[in-house]
């Protein structure tokens, strides 16, 4: 994944020793839109040769900054009644590493982040098949962990919006390359 | 007349067997049991929502019975789910419930 650092220009950031241009980003932005878009169907949009899109795209994807291509699924369209629950844990500052580990073994965790506000916790977004099971995977597998102090979960009811790591942290800035690509 | 080893009831349980207080779905208070002692101690300390939320789901029985391996006192907790009981009232009805029971398995040994 890229990131850049505060006040510095995304079109110059540096990721080891590979840099990204403007293209890059456009190329990128492209893909995030519609993976399934053709070399030739990027070249056009972008005004450059297929050759150079695929070029590019192999350098991306050598340099890890393309992690993969996925699917994303509606699961309200498919007949998934699954339960999603955002869950902060509080843990003890020496344990908190090991704990966030243990959560990513596990299938029923999506995404685990850190923060530290007045106490250290871990969030995690936690999908079940019911609210029985989730409280069963908390009860059982987390609470249990060494370095949690107590648990707060909370049941996702309704999702307003989701989207994914955009191109350009500034929407701003995201808007101008779409009207100019 | 004392026996030689102590009842299964006595023993304590490693943490992932061990009793977990929550006041909700996925909401862990921090405080755990991991023997019948520790279990009557923390009836007095926790929030009485905590009580109610697990005698009613028949978590606590369940516990009793399962990992203490001890039916008779899952039964009697059992039956004071079947009092419906709540507040204070359940606090003190349980904990009599578990003190005699500890009192009791403690005397034997």
């Amino acid at each position: 994944m890229f990131y850049h650092g505060k006040g510095e220009d995304p079109l110059k950031s540096k990721n080891n020793s590979f840099t990204l241009d403007a293209t890059d980003f456009k190329i990128l932005q492209a893909l995030q839109e519609d993976a399934r878009k053709t070399y030739t169907e990027i070249g056009r949009l972008l005004g450059i040769a297929h050759s150079t899109v695929y070029d590019r795209i192999r350098k991306l994807e050598k340099h890890g900054i393309i992690k993969k291509y996925t699917t994303i699924i509606d699961p309200e369209k498919t007949g998934n009644k699954n339960v999603i629950a955002i869950m902060t844990v509080y843990t003890d500052p020496k344990e908190s590493e090991k704990v966030a580990e243990k959560l990513c073994q596990a299938p029923q965790v999506l995404e685990v982040y850190s923060s530290l506000s007045e106490e250290l916790q871990i969030i995690a977004k936690v999908i079940a098949e019911n609210q029985e099971s989730l409280h069963e995977f908390i009860a059982h597998s987390v609470a249990p962990l060494p370095g949690v102090l107590r648990i707060r979960t909370s049941i996702v009811t309704k999702k307003f919006k989701e989207t994914h790591f955009p191109m350009v942290n500034d929407p701003v800035k995201a808007n101008t390359y779409k009207k100019n690509t | 007349m004392k026996t030689e080893s102590p009842p299964k009831i006595l023993r304590t349980v490693p943490r992932e067997k061990a009793f977990y207080f929550f006041t909700s779905i996925g909401n862990y208070t921090g405080i755990h049991a991991s023997s019948l002692k520790e279990f009557m101690e923390k009836i007095g300390e926790v929030n009485v929502k905590s009580l109610e939320f697990h005698l009613y789901r028949g978590d606590f029985e369940k516990w009793i019975n399962e990992v203490l391996e001890d039916k008779e006192l899952a039964t009697e907790i059992e039956n004071l789910r079947n009092l419906k009981y709540s507040g204070d009232m359940l606090k003190e009805h349980l904990y009599s419930i578990v003190a005699k029971h500890y009192e009791r398995a403690s005397s034997t040994f």
